[in-house]
């Protein structure tokens, strides 16, 4: 990269086949991947998932065992770390201890001889506001200033490429919104392309223009927040991506727009655009907000879906909205998120409840129902809590 | 200072028990401080007493207490040469051991880190030497390098050393020896501090644009300060006052004299003790400067 010059603006990253091995073990398998320039990318996964491994391998800390990394349209897979107009956030800080938090920034300024280093270090620290201890050394900061420091000394050389490894891990939740905030709006002011890498998925969501969820080395699926949430292809993101309810069965029955399918005696309807499968065995899902908790047994109503009747066995009150837990035979426990829109809960512990939900806020998964699809489902939400 | 911050800040909770615990505290320090006084402060003052004397002008042989300290001006003018290559060598030695077991503490302390079988072992090939006397391993040398010895031949054969050429009794094979003996102590805590080192820092520095060798002299290099300190202070100390290398038995001859072949010959051959003495007290007084100063100018106090 050219010498004494910031990037004009974020270059696009592009994977092309990336696969790494260590001994024992595949991190990442078969990874192909398109960051267009400028964008927020967010690579969402449990721990141990390749995420970290992939940020290793596009900032040149890693060799691929096979495949391309290209940046900016640029072959880098044989380019050294340093020549790359990559930076990384650490999620160890990394911070080189024998210096000042001022000369910390101003490495790599120095490293590229960029004019004024030592202002243009002190300008990045205003922005993460820590200028006032520009001449502590990094062992006298807290955890959550020594990421902030790591964050500047990043941004402050305004690389095509960003790449933040769990950046606010170690903040407060106050800190942490405005970080987000901050990192925005360096984001979009420079037009730098960040690669985010967390496995907070509210973070993500937020954040990134385009997530991908990563799962055991494979990017399960990629696309706009929003997009994922509503229609997850797999259970894993189904899980991992907020909660989901999931129903193995049978279709029965295939109309025009819709299938149906047999859950525990009832015929549950699936718009077929937001399918992965329509025949055989599927596993369909709905979103715990989408459902509707009845205290009667609703009467059958075009384009809506009845389940139950099913015991509440659980009520958790958080405030904005209040979770139950409906135990229904032969399906097992179904999740609702009732908004709380009058005073206190609807229903009490024990009580009989139906819930039902529009036909088209329903999904088809692609993977194999039943079984399988309630272990990744368990394994998912496993996972996400330890990460 | 230390002591009465280790026997201060227990007293300072106001706890009698923990008040009666600093008093243990001082009472387990009493062997430390008898045996600091006795068998370093004594000889100490005994020695700096020694270097006053001069000699009695009633019975020959014996030495009176005259403040006489023109001994030290004395041994000054007399011995400069053997004094400054003391030091001289003594840097060179530090300087050739230094450049030799660098890259191989960093070979064993981060290159083999993820095989501590073979840093294990590699360990114990640098310290296998230390059980082996330090006389005999440089009587070895003396013959290894004697002018009968393959190497001398060797290099004669090849014309690299002339026909009336020794390594034995010159400059070179006292440097050499005193290099190879230390070689264990400038190593060791090379490795400690290399072990330690923490390679994630060493990522960061790639990641900003640093080439290799800038990582290694703005981060490798400066986090390994402690090592490179405790490694030449271990070696430079006694290597300045060494007198088993320069000894002419062994590895020297008359042209590479050092201080603590002087020191050794005032005491025992020519029973001038104050002479020796002053010797003695000089070469202690300028290693305390030599090192207050360089530890100050490595700036590695706050890392030590």
């Amino acid at each position: 990269m050219a010498r004494g010059l910031f990037a004009e603006s974020g270059a696009d990253l592009k994977l092309v086949g990336v696969r790494k091995q260590f001994p024992g073990y595949t991190a990442v398998e078969e990874l192909d991947l398109t960051v267009p320039a400028g964008t927020f990318f967010a690579l969402l996964g449990p721990s141990g998932c390749g995420k970290t491994t992939t940020l290793r391998l596009v900032a040149g800390l890693e060799e691929p065992t096979a495949g391309r990394i290209l940046i900016g349209g640029t072959d880098v897979t044989d380019t050294k770390p340093y020549r790359r107009p990559v930076n990384t956030v650490f999620q160890s800080y990394a911070l080189f201890p024998h210096m000042t938090v001022l000369e910390n920034v101003a490495f790599g300024l120095r490293r590229r001889g960029i004019g004024d280093p030592v202002e243009k270090a002190h300008a990045a620290l205003r922005l993460v506001e820590l200028d006032h201890l520009a001449d502590r050394k990094p062992a006298q900061l807290s955890g959550g200033q020594q990421q902030r420091v790591a964050l500047a000394r990043a941004v402050v050389n305004r690389p095509a490429l960003l790449l933040l490894d769990e950046p606010l891990g170690a903040l407060d939740l106050k800190l942490r919104r405005q970080m987000q905030l901050e990192l925005k709006n360096i984001q979009s002011e420079v037009g730098l392309t960040f690669v985010h890498v967390t496995h907070d998925q509210e973070e993500a969501m937020t954040m990134a223009d385009t997530v991908a969820v990563m799962n055991r080395g494979r990017i399960e699926q990629i696309g706009a927040p929003e997009e994922i949430y509503e229609l997850p292809r797999t259970a894993f993101v189904a899980n991992f991506l907020g909660q989901s309810n999931l129903f193995g069965g049978t279709v029965a029955e295939s109309g025009s727009g819709a299938f149906g399918v047999d859950v525990a005696g009832r015929r549950i309807l699936v718009p077929i655009d937001r399918a992965q499968r329509t025949t055989g065995a599927v596993t369909v899902g709905v979103r715990p907000e989408k459902l509707l908790l009845v205290t009667e047994e609703p009467a059958p109503m075009a384009g809506v879906n009845v389940l139950g009747p099913g015991r509440v066995t659980d009520v958790s009150f958080s405030g904005v909205s209040t979770q139950y837990l409906i135990d229904v035979p032969h399906v097992g426990t179904v999740i609702v998120f009732a908004q709380n829109l009058v005073f206190g809960p609807v229903v009490e512990p024990g009580a009989e409840v139906w819930v039902t939900w529009r036909v088209e806020h329903g999904f088809g998964l692609a993977d194999a129902p039943a079984a399988s699809a309630l272990e990744q489902a368990h394994e998912a939400l496993v996972s996400g809590v330890e990460g | 200072m230390a002591l009465t911050a280790f026997a201060g800040s227990p007293a300072a909770t106001g706890s009698s028990g923990v008040r009666r615990g600093g008093r243990i505290a001082l009472l387990l320090l009493i062997p430390g401080i008898a045996y600091l006084l006795l068998f370093f402060l004594a000889p100490l003052i005994s020695l700096v007493m020694t270097s006053l004397q001069s000699p009695s002008e009633t019975v020959f042989g014996q030495y009176d207490f005259t403040f006489n300290w023109a001994n030290y001006l004395q041994v000054v003018g007399q011995y400069s040469e053997q004094i400054l290559r003391s030091f001289l060598y003594a840097v060179l030695a530090t300087v050739f051991a230094l450049l030799f077991s660098y890259p191989l503490a960093y070979f064993i302390g981060v290159t083999m880190r993820r095989w501590p079988l073979v840093q294990s072992l590699l360990l114990i090939l640098v310290v296998a030497p230390l059980f082996i006397s330090f006389l005999l391993r440089t009587l070895a040398w003396k013959q290894i390098l004697s002018d009968e010895g393959f190497v001398v031949t060797t290099l004669k054969a090849l014309s690299l050393l002339g026909p009336q050429d020794h390594i034995t009794g010159t400059g070179i094979a006292v440097v050499f020896g005193l290099t190879y003996n230390f070689i264990p102590f400038m190593c060791l805590p090379l490795y400690t501090t290399l072990e330690r080192l923490d390679l994630r820092v060493v990522e960061a520095s790639r990641d900003l644009y640093a080439t290799p060798f800038t990582t290694f002299r703005t981060v490798i290099l400066p986090l390994s300060m402690p090592g490179i300190v405790s490694g030449t202070l271990l070696t430079f100390i006694p290597a300045a006052g060494d007198y088993v290398n320069a000894s002419s038995q062994f590895l020297g001859g008359t042209s590479s004299t050092m201080i603590g072949n002087v020191i050794q010959s005032n005491f025992l051959v020519q029973l001038n003790y104050p002479a020796a003495a002053a010797l003695s007290i000089l070469l202690m007084a300028t290693i305390l400067v030599l090192v207050g100063f360089y530890v100050r100018r490595s700036g590695t106090e706050d890392l030590l």
